[in-house]
């Protein structure tokens, strides 16, 4: 040690920070290239992707009836309301609702661009706390204060158009993104 | 790691050799003669339970992981055939799942005998940090674990808590999204908990050393909270210790066996016999027991991000509590009004878990569950951020012993 120390070399400090840096910016690129890999594969992976977008036949489905379909491993419920639904749904006064939408914002274009309020799609789960809402046809006592849905777990009722009406969920029900393929498909999702 | 004066003497050649290049013999012996206060009572057995507990959970684990299928389909069915058709299955599984109950009803009270007694408060508060580092993982684990059997409650307990990354606002859904590998739970989200919940275990194992290793190093807190001041304040963990915490495992494991062998379904629900089915929600969601006074708090509020921040809340403030007692004597032995307030914090937790497991708009004594909950939770918050810190500065705490043996023996120890 006391050899060294005799010599008393000059040490360039300037230089030595630069290598400390450059060193250290290097593992870090390096670092976070290779983290970045292991953090995105826990995303959504290609198969996932493609299993994200489901075709409903319209056709099939009778007035009242409403149909429940797995899409993205969440319910979708297609109602084909009937003409008092739709009455009661197009009545309300929004201004006043937790989430203001009026009917006709919650559907989408036909084949014809025209909107049919015939049928509303919609992702069945409570924007509470992702419980399924209750309300299909024939079971009139679980469809809510307001004709539509219910959610069972903490008390959420939708009206005939699935927009929040009373209890703690805070949104109306989802929208998917679904268009017409045709007069009578609907395509529910991008793949 | 034991922080005291080694007495290790090693007898044989061979140890002595190994003592040389690698001490762990007499790490063993540092440990075993470690001067713990000779007035510990009961209370001080569960470290020892805990470790049991941990132990037992990583063997049934293991176990059970060579014959479970982390798979939608095959899950629930696996867990089936383990308790039905694998040899001396039916006694495994009920042990781990009865185990997870059992390990979180020893850490309360645990983490409830560290609060009384001030075992958190300097030079203690890495032992204390720790613990509670040891207390998210575990809850972490719990979560996890409890969605692997596939069942109705597995499923939809899943999808809400999964559901709070939701509530994050702009970034929420991608988050929840990436945490699920999906759109849903669904299985690569099943199959990721697997691993997850097979990895926790050692991590917390992990701690548990660090934990241990701080409070070796600051010393054990005793019931009267004062440090030990001469050799006569202290005994050998063994076998004083060894021997009464062997009782207390004993004591406990009677508890362990009657769920084990006769109400092995009595803490989980029944819903969880019943598959995972994401088209149909069970009529009323509720975690396991041992997370009910959170899932309170979280239904407290009606806002959804709040009633969630609250939760997080709840547990983020045990972390800062040694700062925020301000008192300097630990025992609350000797501080007769804060021990009113921690007396009632322990039944607003009880009331708090109680209502966890009601719905909320039902009654009890004329007020409805959610009221009962909002006035737990405010509770629960005020003890740690107001009572604590102004019982400090207020309180006239009761004289404290002179030494730990004076307050064991009295007269006697002169």
């Amino acid at each position: 040690m006391s050899e060294h120390s005799e010599h008393s070399e000059h040490i360039d400090e300037d230089k030595r920070d630069f290598i400390y840096i450059a060193t250290g910016a290097v593992a870090a690129v390096g670092a976070g290239a290779l983290g970045w890999p292991l953090v995105m594969q826990m995303g959504k992976a290609k198969d996932t992707m493609a299993a994200g977008a489901i075709e409903i036949d319209l056709s099939k489905i009778a007035e009242g009836q409403q149909l429940k379909m797995l899409w993205r491993g969440k319910p979708v419920f297609v109602r084909h309301r009937t003409a008092e639904e739709i009455a009661e749904a197009e009545a309300v006064d929004v201004s006043g609702l937790p989430d203001p939408q009026t009917d006709n914002e919650r559907l989408m274009p036909n084949a014809q661009g025209q909107l049919d309020p015939k049928f509303l799609v919609m992702v069945g789960v409570c924007t509470h706390f992702g419980c399924i809402p209750v309300g299909e046809q024939g079971k009139v006592s679980a469809q809510g204060e307001y004709g539509g849905w219910y959610c069972p777990c903490h008390g959420s009722h939708y009206d005939t158009s699935g927009r929040i009406r009373k209890g703690p969920a805070p949104k109306n029900l989802e929208i998917p993104d679904y268009s017409y393929i045709s007069d009578t498909v609907i395509k529910v999702g991008k793949s | 790691m034991s922080g005291h004066p080694s007495t290790y003497e090693p007898k044989y050649a061979v140890t002595k050799w190994l003592d040389k290049r690698l001490p762990i013999v007499r790490m063993g012996a540092d440990f075993m003669t470690y001067p713990s206060p000779r007035n510990l009572n009961y209370w001080w057995t569960f470290g020892g339970i805990l470790t049991l507990c941990l132990m037992t959970q990583i063997i049934t684990g293991i176990i059970l992981a060579m014959h479970y299928v982390p798979h939608v389909d095959m899950a629930f069915d696996s867990v089936q055939r383990i308790k039905r058709d694998v040899p001396f299955g039916w006694l495994i599984q009920p042990m781990h799942a009865v185990g997870a109950s059992m390990f979180f009803f020893a850490v309360y009270i645990h983490m409830f005998r560290g609060l009384y007694y001030g075992s958190y408060k300097a030079p203690r508060e890495m032992v204390w940090i720790f613990g509670c580092v040891i207390y998210l993982l575990m809850m972490a684990t719990g979560f996890l674990g409890y969605t692997l059997p596939w069942g109705q409650m597995s499923f939809w307990g899943a999808t809400v808590i999964t559901g709070f990354f939701g509530a994050i606002p702009v970034v929420g859904e991608s988050v929840q999204q990436w945490l699920l590998g999906g759109f849903a739970v669904d299985n690569p989200t099943l199959n990721r908990f697997f691993a997850l919940h097979y990895l926790l275990p050692f991590v917390i194992a992990a701690i548990v050393g660090l934990h241990v290793w701080a409070m070796h190093h600051a010393g054990q807190n005793n019931p009267i909270g004062i440090e030990p001041k001469s050799k006569k304040d202290t005994l050998a963990f063994h076998p004083y210790y060894t021997v009464k915490d062997g009782f207390a495992v004993g004591v406990f494991l009677l508890v362990f066996a009657f769920f084990v062998f006769y109400q092995p379904d009595a803490l989980g629900h029944a819903d969880n016999y019943i598959q995972a089915d994401p088209m149909a929600t069970p009529e009323h969601i509720v975690p396991e027991w041992y997370f009910l006074p959170f899932y309170a708090i979280l239904r407290a509020v009606p806002d959804k991000l709040l009633g969630i921040l609250l939760m997080v809340g709840a547990i983020a403030v045990l972390f800062i509590l040694p700062w925020l007692d301000t008192s300097k004597v630990r025992s609350m032995r000797f501080r007769p009004i804060t021990r009113m307030w921690f007396i009632l914090f322990v039944i607003a937790c009880f009331i708090l878990g109680w209502c966890g497991a009601e719905a909320p708009d039902d009654t009890a004594f004329g007020l409805k569950f959610v009221w009962w909950s909002r006035f737990a939770t405010i509770y629960y918050f005020a003890f740690f951020l107001i009572i604590l810190p102004i019982m400090g500065l207020v309180e006239k705490p009761d004289e404290l012993p002179e030494s730990i043996t004076k307050s064991v023996l009295g007269g006697a120890a002169e």
